[in-house]
């Protein structure tokens, strides 16, 4: 089942006089579970192709269709809606609310749909619960190492129940092996049955996914099976 | 209905969480709407209370009075050379008017002098000495600390007996002494039969009966003027409100006859009347409103700058943070409303804190003798002011906010 089909999309930015093809003719179908690797050097579009698929942005030409909803003419409302449901974000940079504590971070897309709060706490704590930070959920993200803030992060991402998960680096921050159990916790959701788009520019990370989509000028260059795919170890969590 | 109230909530949480973050600047902020909102509460408690003090100084004059004089009070259209040239009241003439008028219940002469009244070693400078009549006081609903009022023997005699206002016999005497004393005015000695309980019209100048010393209207002439100098007023009382148009009628009459007027001559006197001296007090008391409104509206109206500026730089430098709420789904409402309601917030404590301050004050203004009243329509004016500001203030630093494209807001550093 197609969650997510964009056909012949393109974005153009006006920067002063000139016209910047950030995207020129992209299509493709994204499945329920799978696990895909946007690559690309920078200049190449990934970012452009990264925020329309997440609904923060919508494409200057062509159709992005989303669980059978046609979301390349919605409203801002309603963009937020698709963002708030159906899209977890995790970012290189975390961006977690530096003034609240994880627990609050990860109800934030709960106030934003509305769950009253005795059931935004109960399943906030579940999504911290299913990165292992049970024992962190008063702390700041100041007091969290950088393994631990990406992990609430992904919990945020998590605890709508969203159609897909969107990283855009999300080892870009983290050392080597932080990185990998990172890895290592997408993969387990990807086999919890979630649907994982990965966004990043290291070779070795996207060989974590099953298929690798490599954007170049605009275009997509390639699309491809992984044969050998990395199952990462998780290295016990740090704490 | 029930997902906005909840996002209302929702966004009071998440701004009180912020204001809370950012304490010393929530202070520095909030104090230009503390000073503006003590600023407008205080003056609006002072404006209130000379408004009463006016009232009450009013009241206490009688509110069914006519004064016969030789100028009219209040705008008149005769201009005022016109009266100028006019003859003085005399004695004489209100003797005859008293002779005549049937219609009034009371009625008496005054006539002013600004003398130095003094008992022992203490003075009371350029007082406002009265002479009238025995019959005065029905012309009035003044009432007394201690003693009474000059009897008609005394004053039909020219005794120097004396009547004293609240506020002279707290200059000159002891708390609760007075009646039986002697006190001199221009070194002529005058006995004290009366001391008139405090009527609180501070604002009423020379009708302040607190600030006026009584003589007997004899005395007046015989140590303070001579008989023809100066015009006297002549008091008349009618017996009730619905009276007052009768009794004036008459007394244009009576006085057009003590005068000696011909039936072709303009009157020569002006029956001046309460209801021009309560439209005149409401005009002053309006421009003082208008004037203070305006002058505590700019404290304010520089405080909600203030607001406005701070919520600016706020939203600036949250960038970052309503990238990241927008892309876990916050919309365009949800920011606006949680900056309004940050602002409105940080208003609101800096109108509780103004509130605050300016009671104190008011209290404190209230031990001197400026008539300052407090009461709760200053806590409802507060309230609904610093709201009112923070809003306003708010809306277009929150209307940036909520506009803000997720992408770049979600890339700026």
């Amino acid at each position: 089942m197609n969650i997510i089909r964009i056909e012949h999309i393109a974005k153009i930015y006006q920067v002063g006089s000139e016209e910047v093809h950030a995207l020129r003719d992209v299509s493709l179908t994204i499945d329920k579970n799978e696990y895909v690797a946007i690559m690309g050097p920078s200049g190449s579009g990934k970012s452009t192709l990264m925020n329309i698929l997440g609904c923060l942005d919508t494409p200057t030409k062509g159709l992005y269709d989303f669980k059978g909803i046609n979301v390349s003419e919605m409203t801002d409302n309603e963009l937020a809606n698709i963002r708030n449901r159906e899209i977890g974000f995790v970012f290189q940079t975390f961006n977690l609310l530096p003034r609240s504590n994880a627990l609050h971070n990860v109800e934030l897309p709960l106030i934003y749909s509305g769950v009253s709060s005795s059931d935004r706490k109960e399943k906030a704590l579940e999504a911290l619960e299913k990165v292992q930070l049970s024992d962190r959920v008063t702390h700041k993200p100041n007091e969290l190492s950088g393994g631990q803030r990406q992990r609430v992060a992904i919990a945020r991402a998590l605890v709508t129940s969203p159609a897909i998960i969107l990283a855009d680096e999300p080892t870009g921050n983290l050392d080597t092996k932080t990185g990998e159990d990172i890895m290592a916790l997408f993969n387990e959701l990807h086999h919890q049955g979630n649907t994982i788009i990965l966004v990043t520019h290291e070779e070795y990370i996207a060989e974590h996914a099953n298929r690798i989509i490599r954007i170049r000028d605009g275009m997509i260059e390639s699309d491809t099976e992984v044969r050998n795919r990395i199952i990462p170890k998780a290295h016990n969590v740090e704490n | 209905m029930n997902s906005i109230l909840f996002e209302i909530k929702e966004g009071l949480l998440i701004s009180l969480r912020a204001i809370k973050a950012n304490k010393i600047r929530s202070v520095l902020t909030t104090l230009g709407i503390v000073i503006g909102v003590f600023a407008v509460v205080v003056m609006s408690n002072a404006v209130r209370g000379i408004d009463k003090s006016f009232q009450e100084g009013v009241s206490s004059l009688g509110s069914d009075n006519l004064y016969i004089d030789k100028w009219a009070w209040f705008n008149s259209e005769i201009p005022w050379w016109e009266m100028r040239n006019r003859k003085n009241l005399t004695l004489e003439d209100f003797e005859k008017f008293k002779e005549l008028a049937r219609l009034p219940v009371a009625v008496a002469p005054s006539m002013w002098s600004t003398e130095n009244v003094k008992y022992e070693d203490e003075i009371a400078q350029f007082t406002n000495v009265q002479g009238t009549t025995a019959e005065y006081i029905e012309t009035t609903n003044l009432d007394f600390e201690s003693g009474r009022f000059f009897t008609e023997l005394e004053s039909n005699a020219s005794r120097n007996v004396a009547v004293i206002g609240s506020a002279i016999a707290d200059v000159l005497f002891e708390e609760g002494q007075g009646v039986g004393y002697e006190i001199e005015i221009e070194n002529k000695k005058f006995k004290v039969v009366g001391i008139l309980s405090e009527q609180g019209s501070h604002v009423m100048g020379n009708f302040n009966p607190d600030n006026q010393v009584y003589i007997t209207i004899g005395s007046m002439f015989k140590y303070f003027m001579s008989t023809h100098r100066r015009s006297l007023t002549i008091n008349v009382r009618a017996g009730s409100s619905l009276e007052v148009a009768d009794v004036k009628e008459e007394a244009i009459g009576v006085m057009r006859r003590v005068r000696g007027l011909k039936f072709n001559e303009i009157n020569d006197f002006s029956i001046n009347q309460q209801e021009g001296l309560l439209s005149e007090i409401n005009s002053t008391v309006g421009v003082i409103q208008i004037a203070g409104f305006i002058i505590t509206g700019l404290s304010l109206f520089v405080g909600a700058i203030g607001i406005m500026n701070i919520m600016f730089v706020s939203v600036k430098e949250r960038t970052k943070e309503i990238g990241i709420r927008k892309a876990i789904g916050a919309k365009k409402r949800t920011i606006l409303s949680q900056f309004i309601a940050e602002s409105a917030i940080i208003c609101l404590l800096g109108g509780m804190i103004g509130l605050f301050f300016s009671v104190l004050a008011t209290l404190m203004i209230q031990n001197t003798d400026f008539p300052i009243s407090l009461d709760f329509d200053a806590v409802i004016l507060a309230v609904s002011i610093s709201l009112i500001v923070g809003v306003f203030s708010g809306f277009a630093p929150a209307y940036k906010a909520s506009t803000l494209d997720p992408v770049d807001a979600l890339r700026y550093e």
